[in-house]
């Protein structure tokens, strides 16, 4: 083997031209390999993080919630937006049969103007029957979080005051959340309390967000949690039959939304890499045959002087696995240039959410392209070593002369 | 050591009309002894090689044996005989046959490093300035003339110190001067004891050599007697 491996980096090095193409060729290979599979992980990642800080089976909003920035474009898209019904709807939520919890959460927009620190959602939730966003914010911050007091999500830049504030009311900042690649990394969260003070102070300062709504009555929707025992199917129908001016939708379909465009997106890139593949792998057995056929004649003085037909096969897949080795590194490393500086980019052309997986997948993953590009090119390699090794030394030198 | 060669014969098939079985050999015995040079001469195509890449254990006969002493070569599965062949057969093929990747030195020492023989430096030098080719140890093979190409061919032929030298028309494209040095050294290694084979079109080679066969149309003759 140190002879193959000698002799195949000496081959390398003499033929610098023929080197690079190859090498080049693997490159594109893994980079392909490589960053498909970041994009789409990041994309099923994206997904899994909304749903599960989504948190809840049912939510209600009001009818005019299309009007004034939908739900999914708050939460998802991270667009400032704000809806608001009358708080008796959560009481009417709470007394329809099958649910088991129901909270309340606030939507309120930030102004550009002097009264706001920065442009972003201000999401309020209640901290005594919370169950969507408590869990979440715990995995970051296990501290208090009273009145007066944010977290912010993780795009959110904190001064180095610790405070921000909205509609004049000065809050202090406790924490930044982990990322979850959706809008909720764009937005800054506070307890009931804090939030409906900006709210009073926000029409004070002239804002008209509640229009008939009295703002002390307001909130944006009702997080709901069906009963173990219950069809959420039967729930939300129940809900919307008997709260009016409300739409109760279920959580599955906001997501089915997006799950059914990150699966288009998800089948595009699939079937762009497997071409890639199938174009690169192609190229390469062609490139191989080329190659080996140029060099019978070496081949062929190898057996000449005592070579074996695995020596030379050997020696053949140890020169493509190390040219493939060296282009997929180099793949693999320009996709990590490419996509880990540009993936907010990236999800902003998708219009997806879209989450890096942690570093052991990442990992996983890169060193899966890197031998799927080696094992490719050891195979397409095999395929020509064949054809040499099967030949007689002697025919071979024979039409050599 | 010893070779022969009992009953060997080789068919081509090529497409064509009519028959497309082509007899490049017909039956030939033929011995390559210790310290003598035997000579095949002939016209190009009239089955000389053939019988030579026999002989060295890289082409197939269609019929007959090889023995190398009392070891039947084609016998032996084809990591033995390529063993075998390393171990005790020097084979100078046709043409320019240095590997373009590694330099003259590591040509010459190619037949050890690829078993792992380690510690033939000195003697492949020796070999290098016995072919007087010793201050191109570090050029590539693009560098060297025809002359020069065909002494390092020899060198890596000897350099596993083998019994049996079987040399593919050496002096096919060299000057007189050159044609000389390298028959010269051919003769050299016979008077050292080795069996050699000499396969050329040359008429000077006869001078050389100590058996004189001639093939026609793969039938081989002896021309003495």
């Amino acid at each position: 083997m140190k002879f193959a491996n000698s002799l195949a980096w000496k081959n390398m090095k003499r033929k610098p031209g023929r080197t690079a193409a190859l090498i080049l060729l693997a490159a594109f290979l893994a980079f392909s390999v490589f960053g498909g599979s970041i994009v789409v992980k990041s994309l099923q990642n994206g997904l899994d993080s909304y749903e599960s800080r989504l948190g809840a089976d049912v939510i209600i909003v009001p009818n005019q919630a299309r009007s004034h920035g939908s739900i999914e474009s708050i939460l998802l898209q991270g667009i400032p937006g704000y809806f608001y019904m009358e708080d008796s709807v959560l009481e009417k939520a709470r007394n329809t049969e099958g649910v088991e919890v129901a909270t309340p959460q606030f939507y309120l927009a930030s102004a550009s103007a002097g009264c706001c620190s920065v442009s972003v959602q201000v999401i309020g939730f209640d901290p005594e029957t919370d169950f969507t966003i408590k869990p979440w914010i715990r995995e970051s911050y296990s501290g208090d979080f009273g009145d007066g007091d944010l977290i912010v999500g993780s795009n959110i830049e904190i001064p180095s005051t610790r405070k921000l504030t909205f509609y004049n009311v000065e809050c202090n900042v406790a924490a930044k959340l982990a990322r979850t690649g959706t809008g909720l990394d764009n937005a800054v969260y506070a307890n009931m309390n804090t939030i409906r003070q900006m709210m009073e102070s926000s029409v004070l300062l002239g804002f008209d967000y509640f229009s008939d709504v009295p703002a002390e009555n307001a909130i944006s929707s009702v997080m709901i949690k069906v009963a173990d025992s219950y069809d959420i199917d039967q729930v939300t129908g129940d809900l919307n039959i008997h709260i009016r001016r409300v739409e109760a939708t279920q959580a599955k379909t906001m997501i089915s939304g997006i799950a059914e465009g990150l699966t288009g997106v998800s089948r595009v890139i699939g079937v762009m890499v497997l071409m890639i593949w199938l174009l690169s792998i192609v190229i390469m057995i062609v490139a191989f045959a080329m190659i080996v056929n140029e060099r019978k004649k070496e081949f062929a003085v190898l057996r000449v002087v005592g070579a074996s037909q695995k020596m030379l096969s050997r020696l053949l897949v140890s020169e493509a696995g190390m040219i493939s080795l060296i282009g997929a590194v180099i793949g693999v490393g320009a996709a990590s240039l490419v996509i880990f500086p540009f993936l907010g980019l990236i999800r902003e052309q998708l219009d997806l959410p879209m989450l890096l997986p942690g570093l052991p997948v990442i990992l996983v993953l890169l060193v899966l392209s890197i031998a799927v590009a080696v094992i490719a090119g050891a195979l397409t390699s095999a395929i020509s070593v064949r054809k040499i090794t099967r030949g007689e030394t002697g025919l071979i030198l024979r039409e050599d002369v | 050591m010893k070779l022969r060669a009992e009953g060997v014969s080789r068919q081509y098939f090529r497409q064509g009309k009519g028959t497309n079985v082509f007899n490049a050999l017909k039956e030939t015995d033929l011995t390559l002894e210790e310290g003598v040079v035997t000579e095949v001469t002939g016209r190009s195509g009239s089955g000389k090689s053939t019988l030579l890449n026999v002989c060295a254990g890289l082409l197939t006969p269609t019929t007959g044996k090889v023995f190398l002493g009392d070891t039947d070569l084609y016998a032996q599965e084809d990591a033995a005989r390529s063993r075998l062949r390393n171990e005790s057969i020097g084979v100078i093929p046709q043409g320019q046959t240095g590997l373009r990747s590694l330099t003259v030195l590591e040509n010459v020492l190619l037949p050890c490093v690829m078993y792992g023989i380690e510690g033939q430096e000195t003697y492949a030098e020796e070999l290098l300035e016995q072919m007087d080719i010793a201050e191109l140890r570090n050029a590539y093979p693009s560098e060297l003339s025809g002359g020069e190409m065909r002494r390092l061919s020899i060198a890596r032929a000897l350099i596993r110190r083998p019994g049996i030298l079987l040399a593919d028309e050496p002096t096919g494209d060299l000057d007189d001067e050159n044609t000389h040095i390298v028959l010269s050294l051919l003769r050299k290694c016979a008077d050292e004891g080795k069996a050699v084979l000499l396969v050329t079109h040359e008429a000077e080679a006869a001078a050389y050599a100590d058996r004189i066969y001639r093939m026609e149309k793969g039938v081989l003759t002896s021309q003495e007697g």
